[in-house]
This record gives C-alpha cells, structure tokens and sequence, in this order.
C-alpha cells in the first residue's frame, strides 16, 4: 500500500500496480469521543485535522451527513485573498493565507493553491477611497496589497473592458499577488486523509439530529447512526447552523441564504488571474480545467434549497460582461447554489457558547472557503484548550451583545 | 423564482417585483431603554433562521410598495399562506 | 459518404452548399448539419482527447455529443465549444475543431505515461507550493477546448416573457401528441411547445422508420399543429431550434431559442441570435425522450464508434454513413432497427447481441432471415485500430445470477463502423433542477423522472415508454390528465398502453463485467477521459459516494455533462461497490441543460442598459459647459467644470473661489427628496431622526441625522417643515432609495397606527443652488415676490415665490457655509431655471461648480459626507454630532437603545477629526493610514483636498481616541507612494478649518 504521495510513490504504484491507502477510509462510528466535529465541510475537516496534529487530540469525529466537502466547500468559486479591511478580519484570513502557503506540504496532498493574484475593481470614486484605505491597511499589517490603474489593470488583463462604455466603468483595483483559488474538493479530502492519517474518524452518511446539554454542558449527540457521546462538540456547519443551535437551545445571528454561482464551458487559458467586482456583482477566475467559474451575488431571501432565482444569474452574467464582452458567445455550462451562513457584520463567529464544551464555527457569509485553513486552526485551538485562539477573540459571539461588532461591510452605501 | 400573491394588489406576481424583508415577529421593543443589552441584541441580531416553513416579511417594491407577511418553506420555497399587516394569521 | 437511394430524411439535394472545416473546403446540403456533411465526406476526425491527446470522432447525432467540439467563424461572431451535432449547415460556413486532431499534440506523448498518471494525479504531485506555481501554467496551456473569443459579439440576445396554462418540452411524438390533444380538447388555454430540433418529430424519423403507418401519423400531426398555430395564434406557439435548460420553482422554464440566421457571416450587422424565452406554466408536460448510452469495451473510444440511434439517425435523416462493414453491438432491439436500416441500404452489417438467443427474438429472426449475420451472447471485449476502428474481439457472454462474465476465448472481427446500443437514459434533467429525484427502475434499466409531481406530467421515452402507438396514447393520456389538473375537463378517458411498453427495447442489465471494467481504456466519459480503472481507483482510495467518485475522476464534467457517459459511470460503481444502481444514485442534475451564451442571458442589459441611467433635467446644461461627470448611485452628476486647458485641480480651484468670493451655482437636483404627510408626520420624523422635529415651525428647515438601530449614522439630510403636516425630507444621492424603503417600513410594520403618508419626490423636483455673497443679490434679481431681507429670511428657513415666473419653493440651507439659497421648481422647469440664472448672475460672474468642489466647500466647513466620512460603524458622537442627538424624547429613536451600549461611548473609538499637515502644500490622500509609534494603524483620511480658500491643505479624519487627541502632532504614512513609505507629519485639529464661528452663512450685507 503506498501511504505517502510522491513521485517515487507514483512510479513505484505506476510500475508494481501496487494500490494506494484509503485516503478516506471507512469507519463505524464509536460510541464516545474526545471531540465531535459536526460537518465534514472544509472547516470542520481543517480543524479536525489541526486538533489532532497540533492539540494533542485524536480521538476525533467528523460527522458529515451527506459526503465530505459536498456543501459549500463543493460549490466554491474558491477566491483565495486576505486584504480584509479590519485588522481583525485581515489578521485571521491572513492566517489563513500563511497557512494555505503551505499546506500541500502539509497536508502532504496538492490542493491546487494557485496564487495567480486577486483584483478587487473600483468603479466609483467611492470605491476607490475604500480600495485606498483598505491596501493602506493591509500594507501597514504586512499584507501584500497596491493600488492599481485602470490603465495597468489593463496591461496586466487585456481583455478587460476599461472603456468608458461600460455602464460603471474601471477606474482601478486593489490587487493582492498572493491571492488566488484553490482545488475546492481536494482542499476537502487533503485535510480529510490528513486528520484520518492521525487516527480522526471521518464518518459520512451520519447526520445529527439532536444535541444533548445535561446541567449546561454538551454531552453528546443523536445521529442518524446512533448516539455518540463527547463532552466537547464543535460544530462547523455553515448554512444548518442555525438548525444545530436549536438543537442545544440556541439562537445564532444568523440568516441563511443562496449564492450561487456557475461555469462555462472550458477554453484554452484567456483569463490568468482573479477579478471581483463588488459594484457590479461579478466574481471571475479560469480555473486550471479551462472553465470560467462565476460568483454571483447573495439572493436577499433566506433559504436551505441549494438554488436561488435565476435573475441573480442573469445579473452576473451581465456584470461579467460588461467587465468581458469578448465572453458573450462563451456559454455557461453549469450553474448552482450554496447555502451561506450571512451573519449581520459581515464576520465570522468562532466562539464558546453559553452551553460549556459547544463551539461554533460560522457566519462565514461568502467569506468562508478562502479562510479554510486558518478557521480550522483557530477553532481547534479555541476547542482544545476552551479558551479562543488570540486571533479568535474578536469573533466571539457576544460581540453583538457589547457592540464591539467588526463591520467588515465598510461603507454602508455610497453617498452625496 | 417563485410567485408570491401580494395581499394587496389580491395578484400572483412574480417573485422579483418584490424584496425580502427578513423574518416576521420580530416586534421592537415598546421600552428599549427599560430592557438589558442581551435583550436589545437579539431583537436587533438574533434570528431563528428556520429551515422549515416559516413567516417572513416581503414588500412589494416594485409593485403597490406594501409590506405584507408570507409563510413560505426555507427548504422547497413553497408558499402557504401570505397575510397583511394585522390580519389575522391563525386558521 | 453519402447513401443516395435515401428518401426520407431531411436535406434538401437540390441546395447544395460550401462549407471549411479545419482548413478544408467541403460540400453538403441544405438540412444537413455540419457533423452529417463532414460524414458526408467522410471528414471523421474531430478531436483530441483532453487528458491522453487520443483521437475522437462522432459518436452521437444530438446535444449528446461529446467529442465533435468546434468553433464557429471568426472575429465577433467567432464562437467556441459548439457541438458539430448542433450547428446547421449554411453556405459559407466555416468552422474548426477544438482540439485539431491532426496537429502535433505534446498529450500524445504523455500516452505511455499513462499508468503513472491515475485519476487524482495531480492530488498525489507537484505538492511543493514553489513547484506548483511554476508547472501549472503549462499545464493550463494543455486544457481546454476552443480557444477563447478575442471580439465583442456583434450580435445581440432578446428576452421574452410568457405565461401559459401548459407548456410542452419536447416535440417528438410524445409531445406531438399531447398538445394535439390539449388543444383539441380545450378552447382558451395557452399552450407553448418548444423543441430543441429544428423540426419536430423526434426519433420518429429513425425509431420506426420503415412504418409506414407512423410515418402518416406525423404528416397529419404536424399539418394539425400548423394548423393551430396559424389559426390560434394567440393561444399557441410553438417553437423549434428552443431548448429548455432550466427549470425553476412554480413551472418557471427557461427556454433558449436559436435564430437560424444568428450564427451565418453572411448576414451583416448586428442581429438578434438568441432569444431567452422566460416560461411561467400552470402546468408541465414533460417530453423530453432519452439519450442512447454506449456499450463498454476496451478502447471504446476509437473514431467511428458511434451509437446506434443516432447512425440511424444520420442514415434516415442525412442519408450519411461513416461505414461499409458495420458490426452493430448491444444489449437491446434497438440494434435491429439500425441493422435492418442499413441492411436495407445495402451496407454490409453484422449484429452482435450481447443477450442469448434464448427467449427468442423475432426481431433477430427476421433480420437472421433477410441475410443478416447475428451473433447471440456475445460480448466485444476490445476494439482495435490506430486512428479509426478497424476490428474487434469478441467472446462468449453469459448472466449468470445477478452479474456478466464473459466466458471463452475471443475471435476477431474486421469493420470500419462500430455501433452500440447499452440502452437509453431518460432526459431527466429539467425535472431534477428543483429537486426532484430520478429513481431507478428496474424494468426500464433506467432513471426514471418521480412519478407524481404537482402541476407535470411526463410521457414518451423520458418516462420509459417506447413504441411509437404507446407514446401517441401517453401523450394523450398525459394531456388529459393535465386539462384536468386546470379544470378544462372534468374525466379523463385514458387508453390502455400495451403490455411490454416499460421495456420495449428489452434492455438487458447494464453490461459490466469485471474481466471489461477492470481492462485499461474502457471509456465512460469522453470528453474527460475517464475510464472504469479510474472510477475503481477512485473507490478503493476512499472516494466511494457518486458525487465524490464524479468530482475525484472528472466524470460529467464536460460540456456534454455526462449525457452518454454518467448511467454507464454509475453502473460501474455499483458493480465495484456491489450496490444497486438506485443505492449509489445520480449526482445532482442541474442548469443549463445545454450551454447558454453569457450573452444570452444577460439580454440586453449592457452598457447604458446594465443599471438605469438617471440623469436630471440640466444635464444638456452641464454637458454644454464641458461638465466632467462623475456616477453617484445611479445618477450622473458634474464632478467639475474645466475650461480650456484646465485639469481637475485648476477648475476646482476656480470654482470654490467663485463660491467663495462672489457666486457659485450647483445642480443639487440629485438628492433624494420624500414627501411626508399627515397629522402624525412630526412623530414620526422625532423616530426616524436622531433629533427633534416636534416644534419645527412651518417656513423652517432643519438638518437632521438617521440611524439604525445599531445606532450607525446611515443618513443625514435637510427636511422642511412646508405646513404644519407636511414635511420634505432630503436625503443622499446615493441613499434616496434604502432610506424611502426604511421608512416605509417602519410605518408599515411597526407603526401602522402613525397616520403618514411616505411618497418618493426625487423626480418631481429640480434644484438649483445659488453660493456665495451675491447670493441674496442674485436672487432679488430672479424673483420679486419675496423678501430676501436678512431678518425676515433666515438661515433654516423657506420661501415661497415665482422665480424667472416659474412657481419655485426658495430653501436658505447651505452646504458650504456660504450665504446660499436652494431654488426648487418643478421637475421640467430645472433646465430654464439653471440656464436663468446662469445668465443674469453673469453681472457676479456665477461659476458651476460640480461635487469636487461641493466637497471642498462643505470640507473646509467640516460637514460630513455619509458613505465618505463614516462607513455604517460611526455613532453621532463618533462625528463630533452629539448636538444632534435628542435623548430625552418621548419615543426612543431609531438606534437611541444601542447608544447606551458601553462599548459605543467607549474613549477609544474611531472620532472625525482634521488632519493639517505641516508642510502646508501637501495634500494627504484619501485613505491614508494615520500610525502610532509602533506604526500601527490608528485611523484614516476620509476626506483631504488643497482648500483654495485657505491656501493649504485640509483633511478630514477618523483617529482613535481623536477628538481628545486635538493640538497633537501625529503621523500620516503614506504607503502607496511608487518612492516607497513616506512619514508625514500632521496636526490633530477640529475638523472644521473655515470660517469657525459660521458668519459667512448671512453673507456680507
């Protein structure tokens, strides 16, 4: 069995047909464990993984109901960035970058991290004092941040409209070289083969359906595969995170909604970098398969369906080419939706809660997918030794009680 | 993309001739500065998120501009019952 | 090449047309598609594989098609990816493969390499991050089919809205037949049937095709359903060349239709290609019939094997055949209509059916009996040829309990054509985009679409029906079952479907023994090359559930999305896994059922059309005068007005000394303006606003500053008291719209018993300001009926009267400390008021200035910009506005409660404050971070701009802890700069620098 991948591993496998390890083996859950992970997303994977390498912890479950990775890790257009503008925000998700620089190493699984550099397009002199304050921000916290030109975009970019014939025309970006996209599933099953390399049991098919709290703690929980205790329960859970706060008597500040997003057909590179525009709803990379994979905006409506309205498609397609034309005749081949879990400041919640030993990891908003790693190591840290990791602190959940809210939103809306 | 039937102009209308307005009940508090932080926080924050069949506010912002209530499934987006402010939403 | 006896099929021999594909000039005729006349010409070559670089031809007739990839034209009408099965012969035409199969291919290379390089490879490779980043570029280079567009589209996309009692997907003979009977059996419902053919019929042409009988049923069908649609226009449409792809809660369908003439470059100018059709139905009938799926053997994938409805379908429909010694393989009768087509096309064909000759076949008899040569229970294990196939291996098949094996030795067989049949997929896929589940059946070997769903029928193939006279009673049936869904018809009168109609193929279970799954190239997904080893692979690392199996091997990711490969890919699963098919299940289906062109779906909403343009009734005005323009929410205001030879900064310059020193005019026609009315008005301003309005006196205005209930300023603006229950409030330009919602629903929701009526009057009014001290001057020359005298027209205070003989409401509000007056007429009057003043202020040399120097003035005023100066985290005190903020009302405003929140009056907060730099000349920019000793961020420039007034430098600023930080010297680093870091020194000062204890507002008399 070939364990660890390489290429002499790969030769060696090429050469005696030898087979590889179970990168997710199949395990019967136990009845008790150190700590239960709810949600085998990329964030509950991550910090199972982190617990048992860096905690000390290893008698760990992953309970996923469906398949690993199959929410909205799946349905990712995996835009990997860091320039947050609060030093809060920008502290974890940078984190979070320090560690994507090398987790394929880590993980010892090569999750496709390709910094091909994120735009963040400016189309209003609005837009450009925010891109100012924010790469200013970023560049005083060590963050690989510039401001950028309409004209050098262009250069760097050429089949980008920055004619005055767009309805919101270019006039200039934030761009961060470091950031990029990554191989959403593979950043799923590295971290998963990962933590059951340390012995994590990673159980699919097993949904909770009720927490147990007996005096104020967690005790355990109901699955649909039986009862599994553990006094210390994270839950990771995105979009049904408001389903596993009930369960423990709970109220999250939460709304759950759709974002969708869709893909082209593949055609040969013609887009080499990442380019979002918040202005106008469109959110664009190539992926390494050749498909342009799009990232429309939230529908305002909550919803648990996985689809959304297909005006919210149209949109972006429309912002996509008022930023492309030359895509006009490319056809989307695929489109879908997420369930996000949007929390009122735009910032995540990674937090103890007024059950002892019931952690919650959420309100990732759209967010979610490029602080993989970072969240993961945060949350297991903040599990393992039931105190928030430094870098945690500010998004605790009482936050919105003391009013120390981060407001990542920035400008509430453009005004004069 | 569903129809919503706006209470008002008694019509089934195209979802997007409307906005979303959150969940319903969630009541402002008649005393605010007679009640605790944590009380004032989860009328401004805290959400039940239901995923099930549940009340929420819509106005119809491009229509007659009227809020109104509707009991609509976060999970298959049906929709059972729509109400006006201050009808009566038992049966 | 070419059958010429052929009479029913559907090119018209009398138009022949010139067509290049990859470089070479071809012929074909009208009706043919581009991949029937390269058959034609025996032109099979299409494509390069996309992980191996092996070759590929046709393999389908239909959407299906995942080899024969091609782009079409140049330039703006140069499109990528298309499917040669779906393009439509024209004159001129001129196309190119994808991946040209003929050019040097460095994937050709990478074949021997093949067993290193296993589903997931690059998972296992390339994990140093550094090693990445440098080989992945190439390896891009190596995906991807057509290259990308270089120019805009020339053409254009329409969208089209359209409400229908029923709407009917698919024009084959099932669908023919249910709107037949629709409406036939109804008088005013609307019926919509589309079909993504180019004419209807479906498979009736090539299922049947030496039925006479079926053949006669068509022509009638299809003269009725011309018939209707000349006759009954307005109650039915029916359209070809329109695919459905979407389908959305409540029957909303989306449906793409394609012009004929959108894809020829003979046509000049701009055209529309593409219609969206956006299709709301109260009821569904889903016909949408089913896609063939291949046999499974070792190298499966060689040019010329094709499956066998669709040679069917090139031979009936096209007359083209790619083959003369044609073996036809497969697990169901559908072999022995093909055979028997090309037998009776005198091609020479050998039939192997996989099944035993036990029970008996009469389909085989006859075709036994006609000269044909038919090989029962067996089984091809490989194909072989180099470019094309050109012979194969077969050996003994056998079922035994629930599994295959092949059994024996295997002989060879010579052909040039290789056909199979593994059976037919049900085109489930609109009705799994809401949710729907497809469930395996076993009878049909099929998923089939969930039998009961509200509002939707489906009959024909998709739902396992196959004979052509059971689709014909399905429809029917299916069309009454609908009317009586809608109420049209009260009873419905079915007939009965024959007995075997579930299996009328008798398909056999899906063909997958070990000893072929486990051989190497046995293809399930073309396009992405995957192979059983790979799906196997895929299971024994762990990745055992279908979407995990389809996501690690690339399976259905293509453009096709797996239409011919998925059940096949499915199957294997389950015999690896030893579940059932409906254990291991589908992934999940969604849009776009085909691709849809970006355009297409963005419609016409480009350029001017992507947002509302507003513009206000002046703008010609300000586009006379040179107005640079600058966009605020949806508006297009003058940012300045240069001169000749003026740049920004020179023109701003000029404008604010105008305003300051004689006269300035600006168009504040923009701001947002709500009309509020009713007894209960004052209260409800007293709520909404952070300050009081109770005692405001008609002929009086006030500033006043809103919050939400986070206590975050969200908007500020100037209301006027017009009588005692009726007040204009102004809001931002960019706020105009989320500010009139808001307040809507407070009253709404929460108020209903305030008596108020809320009306949006943005538009409705026009607003001239007049700045500066020629102000009042000004204005006695523009309108007599009011006394301008300081004392009896106070600052905060209006005036009605006829200015230039217009009716206008005269507001003394200022915005730039400045003795100014805000002129408000009717909507369509702006323009004559603008160019009035503009001309008889001449005598003051009045001066437009647009929102740079608006924001200079209010700046060297220290007004606040909201979005600019706050960013939804500032608190009035925050501003330095508590002087705004009313505590002691009877009603707690809006955001009052969170005020109280300790850590929102906490000494450390973000507060506005000025910012003088010591070197008088430099002007800070916008977004600069203010740092401590430690260089830490300690706040940012909001607003900074060279005052011409003062002669230096201003800024505004929020600094933690700043207000109580005045008098300080502190630190602006500066970090864009291309020179590097720059350190720039400041002074912490109030952030008002002009005219401190607020004279200038009474103006100089």
């Amino acid at each position: 069995m070939q364990k660890k991948y390489s290429w002499y591993s790969l030769l060696k496998a090429g050469l005696s047909g030898q087979d590889w390890d179970q990168a997710i083996p199949l395990v019967e859950p136990k009845s008790k464990y150190d700590v239960i992970i709810v949600g085998g997303g990329g964030h509950g994977l991550a910090t199972a993984y982190y617990l048992a390498k860096e905690c000390g912890i290893t008698n760990i479950a992953v309970l996923e109901k469906g398949y690993i990775g199959g929410g909205n890790t799946a349905r990712n257009t995996t835009i990997i960035r860091s320039n947050y503008l609060r030093d809060e925000a920008s502290s974890l998700y940078e984190h979070a970058m320090k560690l994507w620089e090398g987790i394929s190493e880590d993980l010892n699984f090569n999750v496709m991290f390709s910094q091909r550099g994120v735009y963040n397009l400016g189309h209003t002199l609005q837009d450009m004092r925010d891109i100012e304050r924010r790469v200013n921000a970023n560049v005083l916290n060590g963050i690989d941040a510039q401001v950028v030109t309409a004209k050098e975009i262009k250069e760097q970019i050429p089949i980008i409209n920055t004619s005055q014939n767009a309805r919101y025309p270019i006039m200039g970006s934030s761009y961060q070289p470091r950031g990029g996209v990554a191989r959403h599933d593979g950043v799923a099953w590295g971290f998963a083969r990962a933590a059951a390399m340390l012995g994590v049991d990673i159980i699919q098919d097993c949904e909770v359906v009720g927490i147990e709290v007996e005096e104020g703690r967690v005790k355990g929980v109901k699955t649909t595969r039986g009862d599994i205790m553990a006094d210390r329960i994270g839950c990771v859970s995105a979009g049904h995170s408001s389903v596993l706060a009930k369960m423990a008597g709970l109220r999250l500040p939460i709304e759950s909604h759709p974002l969708q997003a869709f893909v082209s057909e593949a055609m040969k590179p013609v887009l080499h970098t990442v380019v979002m525009s918040n202005a106008v709803h469109g959110y664009i990379s190539q992926s390494d398969k050749g498909d342009l994979v799009i990232g429309a905006g939230i529908d305002g409506y909550s919803s648990y369906a996985q689809r959304g309205a297909s005006r919210v498609i149209e949109h972006s397609a429309a912002a996509i080419l008022e930023m492309f034309p030359i895509f006009s005749r490319v056809r989307m081949n695929r489109q879908w939706g997420g369930i996000v879990d949007v929390c009122p400041d735009a910032c995540p919640i990674i937090s103890p809660t007024k059950v002892q030993g019931l952690y919650f990891n959420c309100g990732w908003g759209t967010g979610g997918f490029k602080a993989t790693p970072g969240s993961g190591h945060v949350f297991a840290h903040t599990i393992a030794q039931d105190k928030q990791h430094p870098l945690a602190v500010p998004f605790h959940l009482d936050r919105f009680t003391t009013g120390a809210l981060i407001d990542e939103h920035g400008a509430a809306g453009v005004a004069h | 993309m569903f129809l919503i039937h706006c209470p008002y102009c008694n019509e089934e209308r195209e979802q997007e001739e409307f906005s979303p307005a959150g969940e319903a009940f969630i009541a402002r508090p008649v005393e605010p500065e007679g009640i605790s932080d944590e009380a004032w926080a989860d009328y401004v924050f805290y959400r039940t998120n239901h995923k099930g069949y549940h009340w929420e506010q819509w106005v119809h912002s491009n229509g007659c501009r009227k809020y109104f209530m509707v009991e609509r499934s976060t999970i298959t987006h049906e929709i059972l019952k729509v109400a006006a402010f201050g009808a009566d939403i038992s049966e | 090449m070419r059958v010429e006896q052929l009479t029913s099929n559907q090119i018209d021999r009398s138009k022949p047309l010139t067509f290049i594909f990859n470089n070479k000039k071809y012929k074909g005729f009208e009706g043919d598609t581009l991949a029937s006349a390269l058959i034609a010409n025996d032109a099979l070559l299409f494509a390069r594989s996309f992980k191996y670089g092996r070759k590929r031809g046709l393999i389908a007739a239909g959407v299906e098609e995942p080899n024969a990839l091609v782009s079409l034209e140049m330039g703006g009408r140069y499109t990528p990816n298309l499917k040669a099965t779906e393009i439509p012969l024209y004159d001129g035409l001129s196309a190119k493969s994808a991946t040209n199969p003929n050019s040097f291919d460095l994937r050709a290379f990478i074949k021997p390499l093949h067993r290193f390089m296993p589903a997931g490879f690059y998972y296992k490779t390339f994990i140093k991050q550094a090693v990445w980043a440098k080989v992945e570029d190439s390896l891009r280079a190596l995906s991807g089919f057509s290259e990308a567009p270089t120019e805009e589209d020339v053409d254009v996309y329409d969208h089209v809205h359209h409400h229908a009692e029923i709407l009917i997907i698919g024009g084959g003979v099932a669908g023919m037949s249910a709107a037949l009977e629709v409406l036939k059996s109804s008088d005013n419902e609307r019926v919509i049937l589309v079909d993504e053919r180019s004419r209807l019929g479906g498979e009736i042409f090539n299922e049947f095709s030496s039925d006479e009988q079926s053949l006669k049923w068509f022509e009638e069908a299809v003269a009725d359903l011309c018939g209707f649609a000349k006759e009954q226009r307005d109650r039915f449409m029916m359209l070809t060349r329109a695919t459905a792809f979407a389908w959305h809660d409540q029957n909303y369908v989306e449906v793409l239709e394609t012009h004929a003439t959108g894809e020829s470059l003979s046509s000049d100018g701009s055209q529309v290609r593409k219609t969206l059709h956006k299709i709301r139905a109260k009821e569904v009938i889903l016909a949408t019939g089913a896609h063939e799926r291949p046999m499974l053997f070792e190298a499966n994938d060689l040019t010329n094997i094709m499956l066998s409805q669709s040679v069917r379908r090139y031979l009936n429909e096209f007359g083209v055949v790619s083959g003369k010694k044609v073996v036809v393989y497969g697990n169901n009768d559908s072999i022995y209509q093909t055979a028997k087509d090309l037998h009776s096309s005198r091609i020479a064909c050998t039939v192997i059916d996989v099944r035993s000759a036990e029970p008996l076949n009469t389909h085989a008899e006859k075709l036994k009996q006609s000269g044909v040569k038919v090989l029962q229970g067996y089984a091809i294990v490989k194909a072989y040829g180099s470019d094309k196939v050109e012979g194969i291996d077969i050996a003994l098949a056998t079922h035994q309990g629930t599994s295959w094996e092949i059994i024996g030795d295997s002989e060879s067989l010579s052909c040039d054509l290789l056909v199979t049949s593994g059976g037919f997929n049900p085109v489930v896929h609109l009705d799994c985009h809401t949710g729907a589940k497809a469930t395996f059946d076993e009878t049909s070997q099929a998923f089939l679409p969930e039998k009961e769903r509200a509002n939707r029928q489906t009959c024909g193939a998709v739902s396992g029906v196959g004979a052509w006279q059971d689709t014909i009673i399905d429809g029917k049936n299916k069309a009454q079952l609908t009317l009586q869904s809608l109420g049209v018809v009260s009873e419905t009168n079915g007939a009965d479907l024959s007995e075997n109609h579930a299996n009328y193929f008798n398909v056999s279970e899906f063909f997958t023994p070990k000893s072929i799954i486990n051989r190497p190239k046995v293809f399930l997904d073309l396009q992405n090359d995957v192979t059983t080893l790979d799906v196997a692979l895929s299971i024994r690392e762990g990745y055992r559930s279908i979407e995990h199996i389809k996501r690690y091997t690339a399976m259905g990711f293509g453009t096709d999305q797996g239409k011919t490969g998925n059940i096949n890919g499915i199957a294997v699963a389950a015999t690896i896994l030893g579940k059932t098919m409906a254990e291991v299940g589908t992934t999940t289906f969604r849009p776009a059922y085909t691709g849809v062109d970006f355009g297409a779906l963005a419609g016409r909403e480009n350029g001017g059309l992507f947002d509302p343009q507003r513009f206000t009734t002046i703008h010609d005005s300000h586009v006379a005068k040179g107005a640079e323009f600058e966009i605020v929410g949806q508006w297009y205001r003058p940012w300045y007005y240069p001169k000749a030879g003026e740049d920004m900064h020179q023109a701003v310059h000029r404008e604010c000394l105008a305003a300051r020193t004689s006269l300035g005019m600006m168009d504040a026609s923009t701001l947002g303006k709500i009309d509020v009315q009713g007894p209960d008005a004052r209260e409800f301003l007293s709520r909404v606003y952070t300050n009081a309005w109770m005692k405001l006196a008609p002929g009086s205005c006030r500033y006043g500053l809103m919050c939400n209930e986070k206590g975050m300023i969200i908007d500020d603006g100037v209301s006027t008291c017009i009588r005692e229950n009726h007040f204009i409030m102004t809001t931002t330009t960019g706020g105009a719209a989320s500010v009139y919602s808001t307040l809507e629903m407070w009253l709404q929701t929460e108020w209903s018993h305030l008596d108020v009526h809320l009306n949006s009057v943005t538009d409705h009014y026009s607003t001239v300001a007049v700045v500066g001290p020629n102000a009042r001057n000004l204005m006695k020359l523009l309108c007599q009926d009011v006394d301008f005298d300081r004392e009896n027209f106070k600052f905060m205070q209006w005036r009605e009267g006829a200015v230039c003989g217009v009716k206008a409401r005269i507001m003394r509000i200022s915005f730039s400390g400045e003795l100014a007056y805000e002129i408000n007429v009717e909507a369509n009057y702006g323009r004559y008021i603008w160019d009035q003043v503009a001309t008889v202020g001449e005598k003051y040399s009045i001066t437009p200035y647009g929102t740079e120097s608006m924001h200079v003035l209010r700046a060297e005023k220290g007004y606040i910009i909201v979005g600019q100066d706050t960013d939804g985290s500032m608190t009035p005190a925050d501003v330095n506005m508590n002087w705004i903020v009313a505590n002691n009302k009877p009603f707690s405003f809006i955001g009052q409660r969170s005020l109280s929140i300790a850590a929102l009056s906490a000494e450390n907060r973000f507060q506005l404050i000025g910012l003088l730099t010591k070197d008088a000349a430099l002007v800070l920019p916008e977004g600069a971070h203010i740092v401590d000793r430690g260089g830490k961020s300690i706040g940012y420039v909001t607003s900074s701009y060279f005052s011409p007034i003062l002669g230096r430098s201003i800024a505004m600023a929020q600094m933690q802890g700043g207000l109580s930080k005045i008098g300080e010297t502190t630190i602006v680093k500066i970090v864009q700069e291309k020179q590097g870091l720059k350190e720039i020194p400041c002074e912490v000062s109030s952030s008002v620098f002009y005219d401190i204890n607020g004279e200038r507002v009474n103006g100089n008399d």
